[in-house]
């Protein structure tokens, strides 16, 4: 029953967001705020996991292959395949659920806490639209910095692959393109969209709802990091299942 | 003036304010006194509109809130200014941001008008450098004279303070009671003040109002907290010796 009144509480919170808009000079200088912080922020980190975990993904596939009829240019083919499809859309969102999620859930916890969110409502401002709204928006250009994670997934799998003298570049090239489908990218990109408004969506429900003090704050973090990624991870299955099944 | 009309407000089957009735002048400081968990902080959140009460009705001259739409609730809630316990100032703002923000909000002043208005009130808070600092960076008390403007920038008809001396040293309290008494009168505002200060209390409460376990219990003047025979309030004023002095004194002196 606690899980239905979240949910229902969720949507109604959803609700509100968007109701009694903040004045635009003033939520487009929010927006912007989110934006360095949500959004430029977290590419440093994004790219540095994407090269890694794309290197990582050329060697095991790499070192898999002991089959000669098998060939060489399936480890730029896999590499690829993997990071386009599950890991930049999906691993580095729940990477985000941890760095993002719990930056939102923290930083609006804490104004509960310290009662910022009541001095918002008793001047009339509607708190969820001034708070939630531009955090919407700002993540709406996840996908911009999921395309870089894909192409730094890739050039990291090659540069493991050749340097590491596991393919050749040539081979691992003609993997990359190999029987391409464009519409694998505008999976990727749905589902990016879809787990951006989870991404700012959850995690603020769980920071502005919450009730206690700063311990409260931490394990309110926590929590929002849990439940953003079993939502992103079930919406990931389901999202698979119509897009691609 | 504020007209509170037998309130009740219950939470999870918890009844909170059983039957509260009282009036809030306008220019007095009305304070409203309690033990902890008297329903005080329910109380000022029904009057700023926070909580809505399951029976009763508050009005503000003379409008019933419950009977207004959305808009005018809103338009309601402009008019009045708050002063938290903690001031409960943004963080990511500085002095100047904080008191500016709801002229940013609710006008559409040029914002040279709007640094004047800031500059004013600061000035009037008795503030005039900490413009450019951050709440993390000037003391208790000066939080207090920032959310103080911040909640009179907007000239506004109510001022409500929930503790306003919470966690200040004696002096910065007195000074802050002033304040907002000064304040009061000069705007003629109706303020209501949450507290359970008793320097407070006699210092600068023109109207108070005793809470206990829900419901009005008594209300008053300063002097006339003094003369009670009330059990409950004079139990609760003068728990301490100092203030069974203060009594003592302030009766022989009228004798």
């Amino acid at each position: 029953m606690n899980y239905l009144a979240s949910i229902g509480s969720y949507a109604i919170m959803i609700k509100e967001v968007f109701k009694k808009p903040t004045k635009w000079s003033i939520m487009k200088s929010l927006i912007l705020k989110e934006i360095d912080e949500l959004i430029y922020g977290s590419l440093g980190i994004l790219i540095f996991i994407s090269f890694f975990i794309g290197g990582v993904v050329a060697i095991q596939t790499a070192l898999n292959i002991t089959s000669e009829l098998i060939p060489k240019n399936l480890v730029g083919f896999a590499t690829r395949q993997s990071i386009i499809l599950e890991f930049a859309p999906t691993f580095c969102s729940i990477i985000m659920a941890g760095k993002v999620g719990s930056y939102i859930t923290s930083s609006i916890g804490t104004m509960r806490v310290t009662e910022q969110i009541d001095a918002l409502e008793v001047m009339g401002v509607n708190a969820l639209n001034y708070l939630v709204f531009p955090k919407i928006v700002a993540l709406m250009l996840y996908p911009f910095i999921i395309a870089i994670a894909m192409y730094v997934g890739i050039f990291g799998g090659w540069f493991a692959g050749v340097f590491g003298g596991f393919s050749t570049s040539a081979d691992f090239i003609e993997g990359i393109q190999l029987d391409f489908i464009p519409f694998h990218i505008t999976y990727s990109f749905i589902k990016t969209m879809v787990f951006a408004f989870v991404l700012a969506t959850i995690p603020s429900y769980h920071g502005f709802y919450m009730k206690g003090g700063a311990l409260e704050v931490g394990k309110a973090s926590t929590t929002s990091f849990v439940w953003t990624s079993v939502v992103i991870i079930i919406i990931n299955y389901i999202l698979t299942q119509l897009l691609l099944g | 003036m504020i007209h509170v009309d037998n309130i009740h407000k219950s939470f999870d089957g918890t009844h909170i304010l059983k039957g509260v009735e009282t009036q809030f002048e306008k220019g007095k400081t009305n304070l409203i006194i309690g033990q902890s968990g008297s329903g005080k902080t329910v109380f000022l959140k029904c009057l700023l509109g926070l909580f809505m009460p399951e029976e009763g009705t508050i009005s503000y001259d003379g409008k019933i809130y419950r009977d207004l739409t959305l808009e005018e609730k809103r338009n309601l809630r402009q008019e009045m200014g708050m002063v938290f316990q903690g001031s409960a100032l943004f963080d990511s703002m500085t002095v100047s941001g904080n008191v500016m923000f709801p002229l940013e909000m609710f006008t559409k002043q040029a914002k040279s008008e709007m640094q004047d208005r800031v500059d004013t009130v600061l000035k009037r808070v008795n503030l005039v450098d900490a413009h450019h600092k951050y709440p993390s960076e000037i003391s208790g008390g000066m939080q207090k004279r920032v959310a103080i403007a911040r909640a009179i920038v907007m000239n506004p008809k109510y001022l409500f303070c929930d503790e306003p001396n919470s966690g200040l040293d004696p002096r910065t309290s007195i000074i802050i009671d002033n304040l907002i008494k000064e304040i009061t009168e000069e705007f003629n505002i109706t303020t209501v003040i949450n507290t359970h200060d008793m320097n407070s209390v006699m210092e600068i409460g023109e109207k108070i109002v005793f809470l206990k376990n829900g419901h009005k219990e008594w209300e008053g003047t300063k002097h006339e907290i003094f003369k009670t025979d009330n059990k409950a309030v004079t139990d609760f004023v003068y728990s301490s010796d100092l203030f069974k002095k203060v009594r003592q004194m302030y009766i022989e002196e009228r004798n």
